[in-house]
């Protein structure tokens, strides 16, 4: 797979053994100034490796989200360090953390989509982001990821025409079709019913592996902790308990 | 690459096209914008081109005329033995008197007056540059016979469709029973809304009070090869301060300076333009931020998913730019059928000139991207971080 972070540091593209797709040390945020300061994370250690499957749960409002922006280069990084593929987002540039979220695929609680455009075009606007591929080659990718995800028949539908598990499964298709290294995804089965949600989280998990890309999940949904290789809980913005999930 | 190879998918066409009732709101406001321009524009080009239809129609190099004159609607007299005294000068070859006057000119139908512009000449002095007017102008020899203006305002009467009848056209001028004799084609002007062409003798009598040996206008033709700016100085060195020396493009300019600078029409024209501008400038930011903030979560998440600010702020340009031309595109058209519309109602010489109908575009351009930037701050509101 090719790097997609021209100006940036190679990003660590070998298998494993060391090389955390995601490495963060110490990471402490805050929101608001003064009297109004408020901690959301204390000194959080979190490692991803390539294919892993990592899900975080925690009550609300314990920080999640905003780990989660952090580690998806989305919100500058204050006091710690964050290293998403091989790139140091600590005191990053705008620009640094542009083009690296092009690595980053992200899966929303809402699906997110473009309303003015069909689900092929949707899943379009990802692939448009890989440098050096023709406008067919991108279209045909498209179709693929939308294979991929089932909705083969409904290539030119609008989103405002599709269920919510398609629009879901859409927003996968997009989020992958860029190539990413690291799919970050919020509460992607809460606007779902648990068998849809089931579907998708298996789908999510199965294209993961064979792009080999790892996966950061935060979730509230206890039936679907299963397809983690790594859960981690958070409170009071601090991560607990890593305890490794048997399959 | 190739740029069909490179090409994305479109999404500022996407964003406009998929909210049709949006768009035909959008279109019609720049539309309404581009006409109200097109028509303002319009008729202050109109109403210069048209305060010299009758200037036009002389072939002469230079002109004299009083310092008094400062327009077609209030010339004034000056002594013609100045235009023998022209003679004197070696590059100039020929030189013509004419009288100049508004009249009142009753309509033969319904029998109302009307002030009508009147020209008296020789009929044998070569005058016209139209050799049409001139083939017409033996007609005048008669006295009583005028030539009438086909362009004329219809208040005037259905004189020239009475005439091309055939039948005999007479009518009352200054309470003197005239004949037309024959058609010309001028046109209504601010200043007169018809023109009517006739010999000196005729001209006289209609007008006895005038003072003898005074005429109106002036008119120098110069030897081939002359060079006008220095016959100019020769002859404001010859004659007395009592009359201004001119070239034909120094006539011409006198008499649209009038119109531009000495009336409030130029300007109230220019800013009936000016609030179709605003107008339009209203209604596409109106569009465009309503636009960008319905779209702001969109906006966001691509950013998030790795576009550039830049990227986005091109996709508002890019709205910005499509609505200008497809804007543009019916207001041109209406501009069309409205000149039409107007130039057979007002005999005004309205057209759809390629340098106006390029002015509106820019107009609407400008309008177009100017609102698209403002729209495109709110665009900065777009922060990816609180989409999850």
């Amino acid at each position: 797979m090719t790097t997609l972070l021209p100006g940036s540091a190679p990003p660590t593209t070998s298998k494993g053994e060391g090389l955390a797709t995601v490495s963060v040390r110490g990471l402490s945020h805050w929101y608001g100034t003064g009297s109004m300061e408020r901690q959301v994370l204390q000194g959080i250690d979190l490692e991803i490796h390539p294919g892993e499957v990592v899900l975080l749960t925690g009550p609300s409002g314990c920080g999640k989200t905003t780990l989660l922006t952090l580690v998806g280069a989305l919100r500058q990084v204050m006091d710690g360090s964050v290293r998403v593929l091989g790139c140091e987002l600590k005191g990053s540039s705008r620009q640094e953390r542009q083009l690296l979220r092009r690595s980053v695929g992200m899966i929303f609680q809402g699906h997110n989509l473009l309303r003015c455009l069909t689900a092929e075009q949707n899943v379009q606007m990802g692939a448009d982001l890989l440098p050096d591929l023709g406008y067919r080659a991108r279209r045909d990718l498209s179709r693929e990821w939308l294979r991929a995800v089932g909705l083969s028949d409904h290539l030119s539908k609008l989103p405002h025409d599709l269920s919510g598990g398609q629009k879901q499964r859409v927003a996968i298709a997009r989020a992958l079709a860029a190539h990413p290294r690291l799919l970050l995804a919020d509460e992607p089965t809460a606007a779902l019913d648990s068998r849809t949600g089931r579907e998708v989280v298996d789908l999510l998990k199965r294209l993961a592996r064979d792009e080999g890309c790892a996966v950061l999940m935060v979730t509230h949904d206890p039936r679907i902790l299963d397809v983690a290789d790594k859960l981690v809980r958070m409170e009071d913005g601090r991560l607990w308990a890593s305890d490794a999930v048997a399959e | 690459m190739t740029f069909w190879q490179g090409r994305r998918i479109p999404l500022a066409w996407l964003l406009l096209t998929r909210q049709p009732m949006r768009l035909a709101v959008a279109l019609a406001g720049i539309t309404f914008a581009g006409i109200l321009m097109f028509m303002q524009l319009g008729f202050r080009d109109a109403l210069f081109d048209s305060s010299i239809t009758v200037h036009k129609l002389f072939d002469t190099d230079l002109v004299l005329l009083s310092p008094r004159t400062k327009s077609s609607i209030s010339m004034t007299g000056f002594p013609q033995r100045r235009l023998v005294q022209a003679l004197a000068d070696p590059d100039v070859s020929g030189t013509t008197p004419v009288h100049w006057n508004l009249l009142l000119w009753r309509n033969p139908k319904t029998k109302g007056t009307r002030s009508i512009l009147a020209l008296g000449f020789e009929p044998r002095d070569p005058l016209f540059i139209d050799p049409a007017v001139t083939a017409l102008t033996p007609r005048l020899t008669q006295k009583g016979r005028v030539l009438f203006d086909d362009q004329s305002r219809d208040e005037f009467g259905p004189v020239a469709q009475w005439f091309r009848e055939g039948r005999t056209v007479e009518s009352e001028v200054a309470g003197k029973r005239l004949r037309v004799a024959g058609l010309f084609t001028a046109g209504a002007s601010f200043g007169a809304d018809g023109n009517i062409l006739t010999s000196r003798e005729t001209f006289l009598s209609l007008l006895p009070n005038t003072p003898p040996g005074s005429i109106e206008l002036g008119l120098i033709r110069l030897r081939p090869g002359a060079d006008p700016a220095r016959v100019i100085q020769r002859l404001r060195g010859l004659l007395p301060e009592d009359v201004n020396v001119l070239t034909k493009q120094g006539f011409l300019d006198l008499e649209m300076d009038y119109w531009r600078s000495s009336t409030a029409i130029g300007f109230i024209f220019t800013l009936g333009a000016a609030m179709g501008f605003i107008v339009g400038c209203v209604i596409v930011y109106q569009i465009l931020f309503s636009d960008v903030s319905d779209h702001l979560p969109e906006y966001a998440t691509l950013m998030a998913m790795g576009y550039s600010l830049l990227t986005l702020l091109g996709v508002v340009a890019r709205e910005g730019l499509l609505l200008a031309i497809f804007g543009y595109l019916p207001a041109y058209a209406a501009g069309q059928v409205l000149y039409a519309v107007i130039q057979s109602a007002t005999k005004l010489p309205v057209a759809m000139a390629s340098d106006r109908a390029i002015t509106v575009f820019l107009m609407i351009l400008v309008m177009c991207m100017g609102s698209a930037a403002m729209a495109m701050r709110k665009l900065g509101d777009a922060d990816p971080a609180d989409i999850f």
